[in-house]
Formats: C-alpha cells, structure tokens, sequence
C-alpha cells in the first residue's frame, strides 16, 4: 500500500493537510493548578475551573506557553510577542464551559516549515518534502466520555480537561499517505526531542486530523476535501488517507462528487464512513477570550528559549556522522529517543578514543542488556562515565567484552560499580603471555591428534584449541593472546 | 441602629452580638425578600462573640464583627450560591470568592446571600427564582437591581455591609434607588474569582453600604490584586486606603459636568434632577470646581453594552447543562434532549432572551456587524472619557433617569428596562469606577442618589467627593432608624 | 435589520434552549426592537477604530506549573443530578 501509484495512478494527485494535537508534558493544566498524570482515577484531577463551576477563572501556565515556543521555534515558526486567547463555542459533556479556550485570531506562532523525509530513507538522505507549518496555537484538552456498551449512556471523566495541547495546522503541502506518515514521524521525533511532550499517539498524546482532497493531475484548483478525523497510530495515518483517496477517486471516476464532510477511518473495515451528523453544522461563535488579558511573550524569553533548545534528531545525526564519523545506521540508531542520543553524547565526552567505538558499544551490547534487564535506557541508573569506564575495562583488556556485558548486567540488576563486579566475579583477563603459554603447552601436549590434523591442513582446529585453552584459564584468557601464542607454536 | 453604628462598633459603645441579635430578629421576617439564605443564628452569635473578644483583646481586625450581606451570584462555602436562579437553587460552592474571602480575613461577619436579577441580569430584582425585592422606602416598589438584595438589606439595616455586582449599573442602580452607598470598582481591582459570571469584560464586584465610609472600608479590605483572576490589576495605588482620605474634602478639584446626561437631551425626572443639582451644589460649596464637558458617544453606550454583554453570558452561561451540577430535566431521552430541557426549565425569560441575543450576536454572519461593531464602539466610548479626565478630575451624573417604579411596571418591555442603564452603562464598557451616593429623596420619599465617575484607579477621589455629599444632602437622615 | 422566527429557532437550538412556539414569536418581536435599537451603531463609522476587548490591560504574565489544586472525586461528582462509579452519567453520547 506504500505504492502510491495503486492509489492514484498517473491522472489524480492528492492534496493532504494535518492538524495535529500534541499534548504538553506540563506537571499541571493549562488554566488550572490540577495535575496532568496520565492514568488517574477518574474525575480525581479536577480543579473547579476544569468541572466549569460557576466563578471560576482560567490562569494561564507559562510552562506550557514555552514548551509552545520551543516547538514553534523548533518549526522555524513566527513567534507572536502578543497572543491572544478566545473561545470556541459549542456543547458536549466532555467540554465542561460549554466552550474550549483555544487560540483563534492571533496564535502564538505561525508561518514555519518542517522538511520531511519522503523516499522511505527515514535518515533524511534522499528525497525531502517541505511541508509549510500555517500556525501552531495553544489550546486545552476536553474531557473523555466513554459509551457503556449495551446500555443508553455514557460516562465522563474529566480528568483530561485542561490538559495543554499544541495544535499544529500544516499547509496542504502533503501529497501521498506515506508522506503524511513521514511527516507526523518527524513531528512525533521533534516534540519528544524537545522534552515537550512524550509524544505516544497509544496514549493520545499525540493525535491528527487530515484534509484530505484529490484533483486530476496538474490542476491548479483543489479538489472538495473531507476531514478525517481523531487518526491515533502512525498506521492509520497512512492506511486511513489512503482509504480515503481511494474513495474520493473512485467517486469522480463514478461522475460523483465529494462532499465536504468530516468522516472516520473504521478500522476494521479499512474504509472511512461520514461520522453521524451532529444537528446542525458547526457555528463555534469564536470571539475573544474576557477571562485572559493579551498573554505578553516577550523578545527576551523568546530568544532565552531559543539559546535552550535542544538539539533536534536531524541535527545530531548530522554531526555524528559528520564531525564524529559515526556510521550511518547506527547514528540513525542513536538518534532515535532522546535519551539514548543524550546518553551517546555524553559517553562520547568521556572517552578519549573514537566515538564509533561508544557508538558500537551502545548499538551493539548496552540496547541487548537494557533490553535483556527490561530497563530503559534512565531507569537504569548506569551514569554515561560509568558505562564509558566499562568499555575501557574491555578496550585495556582487563576483561573481556563478554565479561564487559555481564559487568553492565550487574551494575544495572545489583547496583555494584564494576570495579567491584570484575573482582567480585573474577572476571579479570589473564593477560600476562607466560602464565597463558604454559596454559597453551599443556593443551598441546595432551592433544597430539588435533595437532596432526591441524598441521595437515584442518585450519578448523584452531577454533578447538582456543576453546580448550580459555577452559582451562577458568574463562580468564586474553582471548587474542591465547589465539595469537597457539597459532605461533602450530605454525611453528 | 443608627447610621454611626460602624463607630459605635470600634469604640466598643456597642457590641458585636447585640448588632447581630438585631439582625437575627429583622431579619426573621424578611419583609423586603432581601435575602436568598441566612446563616444559622447560633452560628452567627458565635462568631459575634468571637469578634468581641477580639476586640476587648485589642485585636479587632479592620472590619472586626460587622455584619455584611453577599449577593448570591457570588460563591461562598457555607451557604448555597444560587445566583437567583432555578438552575442553581440547590448549588454548594466547594470553594470561596476572593472577595468574601478578604471579608472574612478583616473579620466581618457574613449573614447571608442577598436576592437579585437571576444572574444579574436586571435593573430591578424581580426575576430571580425567589421573587422580587422590595424596595424598604416604599414596599410597592422595586429596589433597583441586579443588586437589590443587597442594597435593601443595607436599607432595611439587616447588615452594615454588602456585596453587589455592576455590569452595567447592578451596583449604582439598586444603591440609588435604596438609598445606601455603592462602588463600581475600577476594572480589575476586585478580583472576579468567585463571581459567577454574566459578562466577564464588564462585571466587577463592589462594595456597598450605608455610609461612605463603610463602603470605603469594605472596598479597602476586598480590592488589590489576586493570582486566581488573570484581568486582576497587579498595580496597588500608593498612599493610604480610600477610608482614611475622606476628611482630605474637594477643595481645588475640578468636576465636570456632561451635558449628554444633564442637558435637556436626557429626558431626567425632574425631581431626580432637583437632587443631582442638590449634589453638585454640595460639591462647589466645599470648593470644588465645576465645568461642562461632552462625552459624545454616550448615547450608544445601552446599544454597546447590551451586544457585547449578552454575547459573553451566551457563553458563560453555557455551562448550566444539567450534566455536572444544577438542575437537570428529568425525562430527558438524548443529550440533546437533556441539554434543552434542563436549559428550558432552569432559565427564567429574560436570560433566554439574553442567552438567544447573545448567540446570535456571535453567529456566524453577524460577528462582525453586531459583537466586533460594539467593540469598537467601545473604544470610542473609553476615548471620550479619556479626552474628558484630561480636563477634570472626576465626573458628576445621574444614576437612573427615574427614582424607584412599582413592582411590575416594566415587565413586559424589555427595551424600556434596558434604557434605566442609560447611565451607568458606560462605566463598564470603560473600565472606569463610578459611585451612587445618596443625594437626599423625592417628594414621596424615594431615594435618590448621584453618581461620581473618575479615571481608572482614582476611587479615592471619588470616595472624597462621595464623603461631602454624603454630609451634605443627607442631614435629615443621619440620625435615621 | 428584521430577524426571521426560522433565524430564532436555528440560534435557540445553537444555544440549546427550548422554546415553546407561542414563546418563539414573542421573541421574534422582542429581538426585532432590541435589533432595531442597536443598529443605530451603524451611524458611527469604525473602519479604523480598533476593538476592546478588555477595558483595562491588565498584564497578564502567567502562573508557574505547580500543582495545587483539585478536588476530591467525592466533590466533583458529589452533587451531580446522575452519576456512576465516579464518574457523570448521561444519555448516549455517539461519535467522538
Ligand atoms: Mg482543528
Ligand atoms: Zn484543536
């Protein structure tokens, strides 16, 4: 289904525009002092603002307006100096003020772009697509009605309410459903990256609706568009515009038009369908929020976020590979959460050597043992100096790389640092060649066989007599000693 | 009790508790409707003694036991918060407005939740789902409103102090009409937190009662700046409270006097006139100048006022759904159902009225001809007041073109109603303060007040003109009760 | 400008608010004289006035992200007209 040319043959082209919702990872709501923990009992983070009791006043969260900033910043965007709040009118239990406060005449941050990777090379290296970012304004979450299966009701909880959400409305710059995946991955990486939101679209942290239209092929004009909406995977994303296109298509091939409605991606089916109609088109009667005075951001804070923001993916595996001649699947590797690129960078500063070295370190056996232990990458408490002084245990062969992963093992699962394990669990190498050469005669002497075949011609043995030898060191042998003496009194 | 009792209170000639057993037992029958829910009296003699106490102690806070009255649009924890409505008549606030809060911390003594305008939304206190307030000067008529409770209760001395609410005159009007002191706030310095909203961009709470200098202390102790409300003004005006400048008097302040409120154009009751003239006189007598001045966009301020506020209560009052608190209808079958009849059963006609005026003012198609037009009428209103305090200090008007009418009389035209703002609507749409102050009553004995309006922040100055007034074209009345 | 009883009845379901059809055309009349009494703002021009939004500015500069509010479960669906398991009840709510 990533061929667009199934969708769209040669004579339409689809014209596609998301609006994503992202939440803010704020410690408390938007307007209120109420917590934003995910998971909660129900109706238990609630602050009367968030019920809509009568009196109650909104605040605004100057945490949520800077992780605003960064993303808008992040986008390339215009930053407003004054935003400007207002209402959004309409009624639903979930929306306990009968209207949302939202962003509507003068948004926080507009006119940005984001460059997506388009040809399927998520590293960026071939084919970009520049997707225009229209505006980027705050807003809060509503709440979550959930329909009793079997029976006429529904429950709400309100604990979402208030929540602060990015909404972040791109240009209709998308043309195919895998471009549109391709640009909700790099917006999900830009958010998680800037610490502003966790960006898991399983727990709607990140959710999208998509504009979705299609036209013959070089025309100017666009073609009636529908809104597909609440898409929550990177799956349906691509799959439900794809469905969607496909309709449309098939529609005008019929001599039909499309309406303009707003429609729903029924998984199971693989097909969207109009969601039920509400009685009457939508008229949110926006106006000017009373409540909040115009929110001042000024030149300073903007550009003090600006000096703060962390470095993006696109960015890091630029200068890991570029600067840092790391390889390129595995700076693509490393750049993929924040922490792990964090815990690159940092391990990378106390090493002295060459940081593909690190780089293989943490690609190769620190994500196997994080994973093996179930622990991510923060949880499990091995600092990036103590991870590097692991590697130089191995790289100065006191202890061998197997020994160096079971040391990283320890240190996670008993908390031990590994000078400690290495002596505790003996894992110290025997490195000294005339301990080891008596090790290798006695082998050879008590093989004479293996000898007469190896020196006929069966290379294969070699793999043998190592085996034997590092056996009798109790599994403390230099490997590369050990192979190095035998080959020499084989050869010999 | 006399008007003096505030003193008498302070210099310990009367205690808290006989002020209270008093109001117990006038107010057992509440003759005039003014109150909505009384406190329970043996919690109210509890706290009485306590203030006493504190007082032989030497610790008398700056309101230490006085007994003052809440309109019941504003939120209290003790006490239901029913705004004079259906759909609120059973509501219990999980939490306190600012301003009764502040009350309580001076030490006042809150006795109970004073009746009104449902929502406030009203010049005459009689749509509320108890039923009308009388007015205490004559019981055949209406108090005035939003704030009528309020302003009979002070009248009919059932509390020393009171809480109204002004969006477009709730405060002024029912003071006028009672004959007690009242305050419209500047903008932003009375925190809303707790106040249940009818128009966000006008409403301010403000303080009222029967001296000047009660409404000056009560203003004093709730005004300043509050985290919970964001269009609370962070600015504290420098220089001692409002109570401690009335004995500052007028002389060398210039007032002015606008001719669109006072020309012929106005069409003022004559007597009404008669005791505006009385004030002013009063004014240039202690050594205040006098000028006239224009405000020329006043004719439009009831037209702007109506759109821009019944817009925003469209939206503030969307949240009385049935769904979360309040009142629902019982035999609803969908939600839609549910939303319109417990909206249809809970409103009372003159908030439907608004509530539909409102939505269609902010319709699409009309946003702009209707609720951004009164906007930027407003701001032509704002910029006459502004050209006019370069000029003088403060403003003098009437409060209402009429002293109080019978109960009933203006039912039915709710234009006609709408035109008794004519005055005091202007005040809101600019932000500015503006006060009523008792100027002495008609032939029949009806109450008439003055109002003083000023530039932001300048209610000291209005409190000093209001202080002089008050001791002139009130003689006869001091000694009242 | 003279408002239609279909207008009232589009804007009293936008507002959800029943109202009876004997009601519906008193309204008809009360809005058309409170329209017709605001509409004399039209005799001002205001192309180039800017809209108040908000009377006196203040500044407004935002709260830090600290939690320090809510209420209990008990408190929030405590006094709701229907409830169930913490939660508030009400009829069917189709497509989110
Ligand atoms: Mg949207
Ligand atoms: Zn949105």
């Amino acid at each position: 289904m990533d061929d667009l040319s199934d969708i769209l043959g040669d004579e339409y082209e689809a014209v596609i525009g998301l609006e994503v919702h992202c939440q803010l990872d704020t410690a408390s709501k938007l307007f209120s002092g109420a917590s934003t923990k995910y998971g909660a009992e129900p109706n238990s983070q609630v602050a009367p603002l968030d019920m809509g009791l009568p009196g109650t006043l909104p605040v605004v969260n100057r945490k949520a307006v800077e992780y605003a900033v960064r993303a808008g910043l992040a986008l390339r965007c215009d930053v407003r100096n004054e935003t400007k709040f207002a209402r959004k009118n309409y009624f639903y239990p979930d929306l306990p003020k009968g209207y949302q406060i939202s962003q509507h005449r003068a948004p926080l941050c507009e006119n940005g772009e984001l460059v997506v990777p388009i040809d399927g090379d998520p590293l960026g290296d071939g084919d970009v697509r520049r997707v225009g970012i229209q505006r980027l304004h705050l807003e809060e979450d509503a709440g979550k009605s959930t329909h009793l299966k079997g029976q006429p009701h529904s429950l709400v909880d309100l604990n979402r309410c208030g929540v602060p959400l990015i909404e972040i409305v791109s240009e209709p710059d998308l043309r195919t459903p895998a471009e549109a995946r391709a640009y909700m991955k790099a917006l999900r990486d830009i958010v998680v990256f800037l610490d502003i939101s966790d960006g898991e679209m399983s727990e709607g942290s990140l959710r999208c609706d998509a504009n979705v239209s299609v036209r013959p092929s070089g025309d100017e004009a666009f073609g009636t568009r529908t809104e597909l909406k609440n898409i929550n995977s990177f799956k349906f994303v691509h799959d439900g515009i794809a469905a969607e296109i496909r309709r449309q298509i098939e529609l005008l091939e019929a001599g039909e038009s499309v309406e303009q409605e707003t429609r729903l991606y029924d998984v199971d089916a693989g097909r969207t369908r109009p969601m039920r109609s509400k009685e009457e088109s939508h008229d949110y009667r926006y106006f000017p929020e009373p409540d909040l005075p115009v929110f001042t951001v000024d030149k300073e804070w903007i550009e003090e976020i600006r000096a703060n923001l962390p470095a993006l993916p696109a960015e890091r595996r630029r200068m890991y590979r570029e600067a840092w001649n790391v390889g390129r699947d595995d700076a693509g590797v490393l750049t993929g959460e924040p922490a792990l690129a964090n815990f690159f960078e940092a391990s990378v500063a106390h090493w002295s050597g060459d940081a593909q070295t690190v780089a293989n370190w943490i690609v190769n056996q620190w994500l196997r043992v994080l994973n093996d232990t179930g622990h991510t990458i923060d949880e499990a408490g091995v600092e990036p100096g103590e991870f590097v002084g692991v590697v130089e245990l191995v790289e100065d062969r006191v202890i061998s790389q197997n020994a160096g992963q079971t040391v990283l093992e320890e240190m996670i699962t008993t908390g031990r640092d590994a000078e400690t394990i290495v002596d505790d669990e003996g894992l110290r190498q025997m490195t000294d060649a005339g301990a080891i050469e008596s090790l290798v005669d006695d082998v050879l002497d008590d093989n004479p066989e293996q000898v007469a075949e190896y020196r006929g011609g069966n290379n294969n043995v070699l793999g043998w007599f190592i085996g034997q030898v590092m056996q009798a060191s109790g599994g403390s042998a230099d490997p590369k000693i050990v192979r190095s003496l035998l080959q020499e009194k084989l050869d010999s | 009790m006399s008007r003096d009792i505030l003193k008498e209170l302070r210099a310990g000639e009367i205690s808290s508790l006989e002020v209270i057993d008093a109001i117990i037992e006038a107010a057992q029958d509440d003759v005039f409707n003014a109150f909505v829910s009384l406190v329970d009296p043996s919690e109210l003699r509890e706290q009485a003694r306590g203030a006493d106490r504190a007082r032989e102690a030497g610790e008398a806070r700056p309101l230490e036991g006085w007994p003052v009255a809440i309109k019941d649009n504003i939120c209290t924890r003790n006490l239901t918060t029913t705004a004079g409505s259906k759909i609120l008549e059973d509501f219990e606030s999980p939490y306190e407005a600012t301003a009764v809060q502040r009350l309580r911390d001076a030490g006042a003594i809150v006795v109970g939740k004073t009746n009104l305008d449902e929502f406030g939304m009203g010049s005459s206190s009689e749509t509320s789902h108890i039923g009308p307030v009388r007015n205490p000067a004559d019981p055949d008529r209406v108090a005035g409103g939003s704030s009528g409770g309020s302003a009979a209760a002070l009248a009919a001395e059932l509390a020393l102090g009171a809480l109204g609410s002004d969006t477009g005159g709730s405060v002024r009007q029912p003071a006028s009409h009672c004959g007690v002191v009242g305050l419209k706030p500047t903008y932003g310095r009375v925190s809303r937190n707790g106040l249940i909203a009818y128009a966000s961009s006008l409403d301010q709470i403000g303080p009222m009662a029967s001296t000047v200098e009660g409404c000056a202390r009560l203003f004093d102790a709730i005004a300043g700046h509050d985290d919970r409300d964001a269009t609370s003004l962070a600015v504290e005006p420098a220089g001692p409270g409002c109570a401690d400048v009335l004995s500052e008097g007028v002389d060398g302040m210039t007032v002015g006097l606008p001719e669109e409120y006072l020309g012929e154009a106005s069409r003022l009751d004559p007597q009404v006139r008669s005791r505006v003239e009385a004030a002013i006189e009063a004014l240039e007598e202690a050594g205040a100048e006098t000028t006239s001045v224009s405000l020329p966009h006043t004719e439009y301020a009831v037209a702007t006022y109506y759109l821009i506020a019944t817009a925003e209560a469209s939206s503030n009052l969307a949240r009385y759904d049935g769904v979360r608190f309040g009142r629902r209808a019982e035999d609803a079958d969908d939600l839609a159902e549910l939303y319109k009849k417990s909206r249809a059963e809970g409103f009372g006609d003159e908030v439907k009225r608004r509530i539909i005026l409102g939505t269609y003012v902010l319709s699409a198609g009309y946003y702009e001809a209707y609720y951004e037009k009164a906007q930027k009428v407003r701001t032509l209103i704002r910029r006459d007041f502004e050209s006019a305090f370069e000029e003088v200090d403060a403003l003098v008007a009437p409060v209402a073109p009429t002293p109080a009418w019978t109960l009933g009389e203006k039912r039915d035209d709710p234009l006609e109603m709408y035109l008794e703002d004519i005055f005091t609507t202007s005040a809101n749409l600019a932000g500015i303060p503006a006060m009523s102050v008792p100027s002495g009553t008609t032939d029949q004995g009806l109450p008439v007040g003055t109002q003083l309006l000023g530039p932001a922040l300048s209610e000291p100055v209005l409190f000093r003109l209001a202080q002089k007034i008050f001791e002139q074209c009130n003689d006869e009345a001091s000694g009242r009760g | 400008m003279s408002i239609a009883k279909t207008e009232v009845e589009k804007v009293a379901r936008l507002a959800r608010l029943e109202v009876e059809e004997k009601r519906a055309e008193k309204l008809v009349d009360e809005l058309d004289s409170v329209l017709e009494y605001v509409g004399k703002l039209d005799e001002l021009d205001t192309d180039d006035v800017e809209p108040t939004t908000h009377p006196v500015a203040a500044e407004h500069t935002g709260r830090d992200d600290e939690v320090n509010e809510g209420l209990t479960v008990e408190q929030v669906v405590g006094h709701a007209p229907d409830q169930q398991d913490g939660q508030f009840r009400v009829p069917k709510v189709v497509d989110e």
